[in-house]
């Protein structure tokens, strides 16, 4: 890869970063913390939401935000053909 | 010997055997073996060793009485997100980085990236933490052989000494990998069981993450009946702005543990480590979203059976754990104090029995108590090696071989390698048998401390290219004292001072770690860029596959 293509490869692996994180957020210290009260409102199969979240949901996310990360990485990678030479990375 | 002993020391043989057994299977000859497992490990099986490694006797035995009992359902959301959303920070920032720089231990990144200065700090910050950490699971051994084979806790002990003892100084992380992989297995077979079985019998609905919303109304409303806050209420324990501090502090201080960190440096490639951490947070729901269900129906179960009981006809489970003084009446005195009937809210249960007793509290048969026993022991021992692992490579690789005999050859290191892993082993014995007072509580803060030292310098380091050393040294140090120095000042047993703000001493972490960001980014604006070469390096680190800079950084030429 040659800088400018380093570049563009950062940039998209940060900008899907950013993105994952604010997911990362919203569901466990907004949708399970911050917005609690009001979610707890809403009643979904026995749960009040709110309580769902903290208990059940946010960590349902959190596998799904891995599981898109891992495979959008896995694109990125194909994208700046870094994906063949995986294999070689040393170790000390 | 009663059903119950026969069964759990059929289990325990039984899976001593196969760690045994794949211990002597995957014995090692060199370094790279035994601190990284030759960096060979495929991701779903490293993604289990993980999770093993992950959950403690904490995670297996206690969690789910802390959320239920303790914390009154709602407010234990703190540990269920905390001691999951670490793993988001750790695949996205830190895990794919950490394995493309290539080394053996967490304070060989912080040496290398930075200086030395930083580097003897991280491997004492590595050895405490982690000793304080085996500490707990030993004694977690210790209760587990006490309680079900009857058998002293001093002999519970050095039974799992002499395991560990096997298969780590023989494997090392091979070892230890294959063993936790085993020891994942068990564990959560353990643990889903009673789950399964009292979900299906309570509700009909053999999934307990759903049962568990069938039976919270009803909870609720026997909560109510005696005076006790809603189950699902939120902030009736912890205020808002409380819940996010400890959240944060324990989700920032997974990120920054040195056992956990370690493991990704076995991954095969980048690639690996990232599906490593795909496999460890869906190998780690399993539990832990079972486990706040396991809370809810153990609670309810509880409640009913104590409802105006008397100690004649109080149910067997009862009378087992309040034998070994788990159960006391509310006051602290021995249940034979409680005079005519009495209810949930006249006795104390503690938490660590929730587990432990569901199956005789939801009517399972004895395999199934003798199984749970087993994965209590499975929980303990795999997060013991993972921690043994971190204190005898940082003796051994961080100070010896970088400190003090750099020409050491392969086969002395992998010796000072195992002799620290002998003597670990025997000093973590010795706090199983005589836990300090503290233990309990530092554990907890052990994350506050992880977040406040390690997360920020990690991920600066990998993040901003213009990270100082001594940006970082100051940043670490600060970051530490701070919030030391209020856990000293807070916690009941040394100041209980009230704090500022009312923040506990489990949730200070995160203001720590901020503390920690913003003095090593000012420091590092105001001292000498890192070399060149350095930024290079970082700059290299941020892609897969391999690179020169990297490569002949990893041979030792750079």
């Amino acid at each position: 890869m040659d800088d400018q293509r380093r570049q563009e490869y950062w940039r998209k692996n940060v900008r899907l970063m950013a993105v994952l994180l604010s997911i990362w957020a919203l569901v466990s210290f907004g949708a399970g913390i911050i917005f609690v009260e009001p979610l707890n409102e809403i009643t979904m199969a026995g749960f009040p939401l709110g309580f769902w979240f903290s208990q059940q949901g946010s960590i349902l996310v959190f596998v799904a935000l891995i599981a898109v990360y891992v495979w959008r990485m896995d694109k990125l990678d194909a994208e700046f053909g870094v994906e063949e030479v995986e294999q070689e990375v040393h170790h000390s | 010997m009663s059903a119950i002993q026969t069964w759990t020391l059929i289990f325990a043989i039984l899976t001593f055997s196969v760690y045994i057994y794949i211990a002597y299977a995957s014995r090692v000859s060199d370094t790279a073996g035994f601190y990284v497992a030759g960096g060979g490990i495929p991701a779903p099986a490293n993604g289990a060793a993980i999770a093993a490694d992950w959950m403690s006797a904490a995670s297996f035995i206690s969690l789910a009485g802390i959320v239920g009992l303790a914390y009154n359902g709602y407010a234990g959301g703190v540990f269920l997100m905390g001691w999951t959303g670490g793993y988001v920070l750790l695949a996205l920032l830190l895990a794919p980085y950490l394995r493309k720089f290539g080394k053996y231990t967490l304070p060989d990144f912080v040496g290398d990236r930075y200086n030395e200065t930083a580097r003897l700090v991280a491997v004492l910050a590595a050895i405490v933490v982690s000793f304080v950490y085996v500490a707990g699971q030993m004694a977690g051994v210790g209760l587990v052989f006490q309680r079900f084979l009857n058998v002293g806790t001093t002999t519970g002990v050095i039974i799992g000494m002499a395991i560990v003892f096997f298969y780590a100084v023989l494997g090392g992380m091979k070892g230890i990998t294959w063993t936790q992989v085993a020891q994942y297995s068990v564990l959560i077979v353990a643990y889903l069981i009673p789950a399964v079985a009292v979900s299906a019998k309570v509700t009909g609905v053999p999934l307990p993450q759903i049962g568990f919303g069938q039976i919270l109304d009803e909870l609720n409303g026997l909560q109510a009946d005696f005076g006790l806050a809603e189950y699902s209420g939120a902030f009736t324990q912890i205020s808002m702005p409380n819940m996010i501090l400890i959240t944060a502090a324990l989700m920032f201080g997974t990120a920054g543990l040195p056992h956990v960190i370690v493991r990704f440096y076995t991954a095969k490639s980048v690639r690996a480590a990232r599906y490593s951490a795909l496999w460890a947070i869906f190998f780690i729901a399993i539990l832990y979203t079972t486990a706040p269900s396991v809370a809810a129906f153990t609670k309810l179960q509880i409640i009913k059976d104590l409802d105006g009981t008397t100690l004649a006809d109080a149910p067997g489970w009862f009378n087992t754990w309040s034998d070994v003084g788990l159960i006391t009446a509310a006051s602290g005195d021995p249940v034979s104090s409680l005079t005519g009937t009495f209810s949930y809210t006249d006795v104390a249960i503690n938490n660590d029995i929730i587990v432990l007793a569901s199956p005789e509290i939801g009517g399972l048969p004895a395999p199934i108590v003798g199984l749970v026993a087993a994965g209590a022991l499975a929980a303990a021992l795999s997060t013991a090696s993972g921690l043994l692992l971190v204190i005898s490579s940082s003796v051994a690789n961080d100070v010896y071989f970088k400190k003090i005999n750099p020409q050491a050859s392969e086969a002395r290191q992998l010796m000072v390698g195992r002799i620290a892993m002998g003597a670990a082993i025997v000093v973590a014995g010795y706090l199983g048998i005589n836990p300090p007072g503290f233990v309990a509580q530092v554990v907890a803060l052990a994350f506050g401390l992880a977040a406040a030292s390690f997360f920020p310098i990690l991920v600066l380091g990998i993040f901003w290219k213009k990270t100082t050393a001594a940006g970082a040294a100051t940043g670490m140090i600060v970051g530490l004292s701070v919030t030391f120095a209020y856990m000293l000042w807070t916690l009941p047993i040394y100041g209980g001072s009230a704090g500022i703000l009312e923040i506990p001493p489990t949730g200070i972490g995160t203001i720590g770690m901020l503390i920690n960001f913003a003095v090593t980014m000012s420091v590092s604006m105001f001292t000498k860029a890192p070399s060149q070469q350095m930024q290079d390096l970082v700059e290299e680190i941020r892609y897969p596959g391999r690179t020169k800079l990297v490569a002949q950084h990893a041979e030792g030429e750079v």
